[in-house]
């Protein structure tokens, strides 16, 4: 609850910086600053919180557990990694810097109101506080024509969908007359009602759409490759890891006793998710359409913990969460220092810049998921829950093919960068603390490929 | 009056917005049409809030009026700015653009 009054708070004043300081790299040491502040509170939150303990807020709209808490830190903490490796890129990208650094901020305030949510009111504000910076993100690079489509395109899908979703809580609230997630009549929900399972399935649509799942994943690509490419990495790792914590917990608290009725539809719309963002980014041609098209195919591994009702499934959320935000935001930060997008454009990078190279194949490694890098970790964590869950061996092998699949095109990045020759131009020089940051990135995949368990600390 | 005319009469309004906002290509019109889906589930929830003599429902509705006001603000402008560029907010045009 601190840390959403203070990320609001701190976007006000990110925005009024915004208007006051005029040079942009001092708009950036503000931003970091503030960033590191909200980090702090949320720490604070965390650590004079009691073990176990659920706190209540406005009338039980808000339950903030040690879980959520711990979420909200680790989203933090990912944004501040997140602002420091590509904070040159975004205030590059236009003129107003500072709008771009207080929409991160009201993001975060959607993302701790996503992780915290007990009533569906506080969960469809959650979600449009996400979505609506994340339309004006697509479209800030306004002198470019596919940035503009990206935005349009963006917000005609996400209002639409914020139109099923509100179908969807209406029909809910039709048969329960109640809007608290928690409330006994909803984990007394029948399964015959035809306006419970209306209600359930419009619920499902629109959250695929939210996390890019197939069929409803069809926005994805062009809004991903049209956006400026620091705010993709943004919208890809964050903005999708808060719309799945919604999902997991409306579904999990209170849909959880009528889960015969929508398992197999959400396992369906796994496979088909898994299916469509791996074959398609086979055929692309540009690493950032592919990293989108990957971004796709994770979301799909990512649903597993949603259609497995269990509650090692948070815990895998939470490890999955984190190891594709690493990765992925990586691999975003590598794909900015060059030109040429293109996998031609990564031709001969080991020569040229070995570093680069080196942790570019560790986030690969980590995307790919390849033993003892995070990513290999949080898809064991995954397929474990589906298996506990017993009905969805298929589900599984599937999972396990298709990740097969995303070896081949993850792994044309390596043999361009290792094997093939060329002459990389790049966007811009490493710096020492560009080279740092992508060191200690790469550093953190492997470590919570080791050891997973700080990720899971006792108590949540 | 009972429930189900309430019922009926928003879904049919639904689905005429879903169908408009799939089938038109005029942005603008689209957009028309996202908002008759929303005022479609504004009419439900104050038909249920009355069935249910529950005023949670009417609260609800008027979080969903602020949050299409956000929305129409965000999204008109990134209509101007569209068609600033290419003079027409046909969604068609855009994609023909692509290539």
């Amino acid at each position: 609850m601190k840390a959403i009054i203070a990320a609001t708070i701190l976007g006000i004043i990110m925005m009024y910086a915004g208007f006051v300081v005029k040079e942009k790299k001092s708009v950036l040491s503000i931003a970091t600053l503030l960033f590191v502040l909200l980090l702090g509170v949320n720490v604070w939150e965390l650590l004079t919180a009691k073990p176990g303990e659920t706190q209540m807020f406005f009338n039980f709209q808000l339950t903030v557990t040690p879980f959520s808490l711990w979420f909200n830190t680790l989203m933090t903490a990912a944004t501040l990694l997140y602002v420091l490796l590509m904070g040159n890129d975004i205030i590059k990208v236009g003129k107003h810097v500072g709008e771009y650094f207080a929409l991160f901020f009201f993001i975060l305030v959607g993302t701790y109101m996503l992780s915290s949510f007990n009533n569906m009111l506080i969960m469809f504000l959650g979600i449009e506080i996400i979505s609506i910076p994340q339309y004006i993100l697509a479209g800030s690079d306004k002198r470019n024509l596919k940035s503009s489509e990206a935005s349009l395109k963006y917000f005609l899908m996400g209002a639409f969908s914020t139109g099923i979703l509100l179908m969807g809580i209406t029909l809910i609230y039709g048969a329960t007359g109640e809007f608290n997630i928690s409330k006994f009549s909803f984990l007394q929900l029948e399964q015959v009602n035809p306006m419970v399972l209306t209600g359930v399935l419009f619920l499902i649509i629109s959250f695929a759409f939210k996390v890019s799942a197939a069929p409803m994943h069809f926005w994805t690509p062009d809004v991903y490759d049209g956006s400026p490419t620091p705010f993709t990495a943004f919208m890809a790792t964050i903005g999708k890891a808060a719309a799945f914590i919604g999902f997991i917990r409306l579904f999990h608290t209170s849909f959880a006793t009528i889960s015969d009725s929508w398992t197999m539809v959400l396992a369906i719309i796994t496979a088909a998710t898994l299916f469509v963002g791996n074959i398609t980014a086979v055929f692309q041609q540009s690493v950032k359409r592919m990293l989108a098209y990957s971004s796709i195919a994770q979301a799909g591994f990512m649903l597993f913990s949603v259609v497995s009702v269990s509650a090692l499934a948070w815990q895998g959320l939470v490890i999955y969460t984190v190891a594709y935000t690493m990765a992925t935001l990586g691999m975003f930060a590598v794909l900015l220092k060059l030109k040429d997008y293109t996998f031609d454009g990564f031709n001969g990078l080991a020569k040229k810049n070995p570093l680069l190279a080196a942790v570019a194949t560790v986030f690969i490694f980590s995307l790919a998921g390849i033993p003892l890098t995070a990513g290999f970790i949080a898809k064991f964590y995954m397929l474990q829950t589906a298996v506990a869950q017993g009905n969805l061996m298929w589900l599984v092998i599937f999972a396990l093919i298709m990740a097969a699949v995303s070896a081949y095109y993850y792994f044309r990045v390596i043999i361009a960068m290792y094997f093939k020759t060329g002459d990389p131009e790049m966007a811009s020089e490493l710096s020492g603390i560009d080279k740092f940051l992508l060191v200690l990135t790469a550093m953190l995949v492997l470590l919570v490929g080791v050891a997973p368990q700080i990720l899971l600390p006792n108590g949540i | 009056m009972p429930i189900q005319y309430y019922l009926f009469l928003s879904l049919a309004l639904f689905c005429i917005g879903i169908m408009g906002a799939l089938m038109r290509r005029n942005a603008i019109i689209i957009f028309m049409s996202i908002e008759l889906m929303l005022n479609a589930v504004n009419l439900l929830l104050a038909a249920f809030s009355k069935m249910y003599n529950d005023s949670a429902a009417q609260i609800f509705v008027f979080f969903i009026m602020v949050v299409a006001a956000a929305e129409v603000a965000v999204g008109l402008a990134i209509i101007v700015m569209v068609y600033r560029k290419v003079h027409s907010v046909d969604v068609n045009i855009l994609n023909r653009l692509k290539h």
